[in-house]
This record gives structure tokens, C-alpha cells and sequence, in this order.
């Protein structure tokens, strides 16, 4: 059978250039297929929404309809969970939905998905909590440590709820960047495993046997091929929602619940 | 034992801590559709908080998969 997790391997297209980083040292670039994948979905994006507001009309077509749909989505997300201050956040919160949807959903028609490096969903998460560390900063200076000191805790157990709150807070990021990575790796290794089934079974492995088990593991990638789509959207609506809410606790320090 | 086998071994150990992400998503669920089916109208306001929890549940599990393949292709 043919390697599940050969489809992950990053592959130059170009010639690989050594070049000479400050603080970092040597690194090898190229421009390669997670370069490519990534691109793609960028060029995705911006065409999409072009399309969808050329000719904007006040009853919309079918077109525009899509793409005020995922817009309102977003904004009545963020709407609902941030409120009057979130109008400032919702095109940081819409940038990063459309682009981890445009490279989950590109990952299903190419061979090569961006969002299941976790170096692409890594940099995504550390962007989240880096927007919310500032927000933080910025908005309430060293009262933004208030956040780990939740109120209404009797004094007794105050330092381990406090270090409790500090290290969930700590791991935030690595769960959203393990979450987006694990959800997108599993559903592509699962896939190619039932389509590994179906091509061993046409290759006569397993004499007449293979009639069933062929029809068996090709209605499996079938089903679930259909299941990814799914689980492509729900991932990026997860990131948004997340994010969003990740940015809701800083935005209304003490008074957002 | 070889060290081999039982690197292959300890990652299929590893996916076990999947159970665990398997009943605290199927029990988000089915609590949900518990209470949607009694509230049908309050249902929908309730659906961005059945994602995250699921979405939180999940996760854990993610966790184990992940050591699991790290284990795997280690």
C-alpha cells in the first residue's frame, strides 16, 4: 500500500537557494508546493470577493448572495460574542476564516493541504494570541493581568485557580494550531488509508475478495470525502469562533461575562 | 522486544486517549439534541456553543493523535 503520510512531505518546484538569515543562520528556500497551495488559496480569496462585489446589487444574485452569507456570518459572530467594539476586530476575524477555508477547501481538490503543516496552522495561532496580548496590553496596560484572577473565588483556593487560568491561557495557542492540524491530517490520512483498501483490492491481492472489500472501502472514501467538506468548514468556522472569543476576553476586561 | 515494535505499539497506545475525545463530543451532542428536542425555539441561538464545545472536547484528543503519529513516524 502506498504511504498515507507521503502526501505531507514538502517538495521544492524550484531550484533551492541557500541564503544567509541574520540571528537565524543558513536556511534553504524554495518555492514549493505548500508555497503553491497557499498562493493558490490567497489568489482564491481576494477573486472570490472581488467577484461577489463587482456588480453590487440591492436584491443580490447568486453570487453575491454566497459571498454576503460568510459575511454576515462572521459579522454576526463577532457581533454577538465581542458587541459594540467588535466592529474593529471583524475584518482580522473574516481575513483569517476565509483564508484557512479557501486552503482546507483547496486541500480537497489539489493533492497538497496548506492547513495540514504545523507550521502554517502554528503561525496562524501565534498571530491569535499575539493580536490578543497587544489588544491586552494596549487597552488596559498591567491591568491586563486581571484576567488570570477570575472574581466570586473564595481567597483559599485563589493561587491554584490563578495559575490554573495562566497555564489554559498559556496552551491556547497550541490547541488552536493542534486542533486546525490534527482535524486536517486525520480526515487526509483516513482518506487515502480506505483509498489504499480499494487499489489493493483491484490489484487482486486477495483473489475474488476484493469484489466486496472494493466496493466497501470506495463507498467509504466516497462517504468520506463528503464528511471532510464538513469538517473543512467547521474547522474554520471553530478558528473564527475561537479567535473571536479569545479576543472578547481582553476587549471587555472583567465585564464580558 | 524490538524497539521498533514497540514504538509501533506505544502509538496505537497512544490513539486510545482518542475514547476519551469520542464520548465527551458524542455525550456535547447528544446532551444538545436532549435539550433542543424539548426547546425546539431556543435551539438555534445555541449552535455557536455546541461547536466550541465540541471544538474543546476535541481537542484533547487531537492531542493524543498527534503523539500517536509523532510516536509513529519518529
Amino acid at each position: 500500500m502506498a504511504d498515507p503520510l507521503h502526501q505531507f512531505q514538502i517538495q521544492p518546484l524550484t531550484p533551492e537557494v541557500v541564503v544567509d538569515v541574520p540571528l537565524i543562520g543558513q536556511q534553504t528556500i524554495a518555492f514549493t508546493n505548500s508555497h503553491l497551495a497557499m498562493t493558490v488559496a490567497f489568489g482564491m480569496v481576494v477573486l472570490f470577493l472581488t467577484l461577489v462585489t463587482a456588480g453590487a446589487k440591492v436584491v443580490p444574485g447568486r453570487m453575491q448572495a454566497a459571498g454576503e452569507t460568510l459575511f454576515g456570518m462572521i459579522d454576526g459572530l463577532v457581533d454577538s460574542i465581542i458587541g459594540h467594539d467588535g466592529r474593529k476586530l471583524f475584518p482580522f476575524v473574516f481575513t483569517i476564516f476565509l483564508f484557512i477555508l479557501a486552503m482546507n477547501f483547496l486541500g480537497l481538490f489539489l493533492s497538497f493541504t496548506a492547513t495540514s503543516q504545523i507550521a502554517v496552522t502554528a503561525t496562524f495561532g501565534v498571530i491569535t494570541i499575539l493580536m490578543v496580548l497587544a489588544i491586552g496590553f494596549i487597552k488596559h496596560g498591567v491591568k491586563f493581568f486581571t484576567l488570570f484572577v477570575p472574581s466570586g473565588v473564595p481567597w483559599p483556593v485563589l493561587p491554584f485557580v490563578v495559575i490554573i487560568e495562566f497555564v489554559s491561557f498559556l496552551l491556547r495557542p497550541v490547541t488552536l494550531t493542534l486542533r486546525l492540524f490534527g482535524n486536517m491530517m486525520g480526515g487526509h490520512v483516513a482518506l487515502k488509508v480506505f483509498a489504499g483498501f480499494a487499489v489493493i483490492a483491484v490489484g487482486g491481492a486477495i483473489g475474488w475478495l476484493g469484489v466486496p472489500v472494493f466496493i466497501l472501502s470506495l463507498g467509504m472514501t466516497v462517504g468520506l470525502t463528503a464528511l471532510e467538506f464538513l469538517v473543512a468548514f467547521l474547522q474554520a468556522f471553530v478558528f473564527a469562533v475561537l479567535t473571536t472569543i479569545y479576543l472578547n476576553d481582553v476587549v471587555n476586561l472583567g465585564h464580558g461575562h | 522486544m524490538e524497539a521498533e515494535a514497540a514504538k509501533l505499539i506505544g502509538a496505537g497506545l497512544a490513539m486510545t486517549g482518542m475514547i476519551g475525545a469520542g464520548i465527551g463530543v458524542g455525550n456535547i451532542f447528544g446532551s444538545f439534541l436532549t435539550g433542543a428536542l424539548r426547546n425546539p425555539s431556543a435551539a438555534g441561538s445555541q449552535i455557536g456553543n455546541l461547536f466550541v464545545g465540541a471544538a474543546l472536547a476535541e481537542a484533547l484528543g487531537i492531542l493524543s493523535f498527534v503523539l500517536g503519529i509523532l510516536l509513529y513516524s519518529a
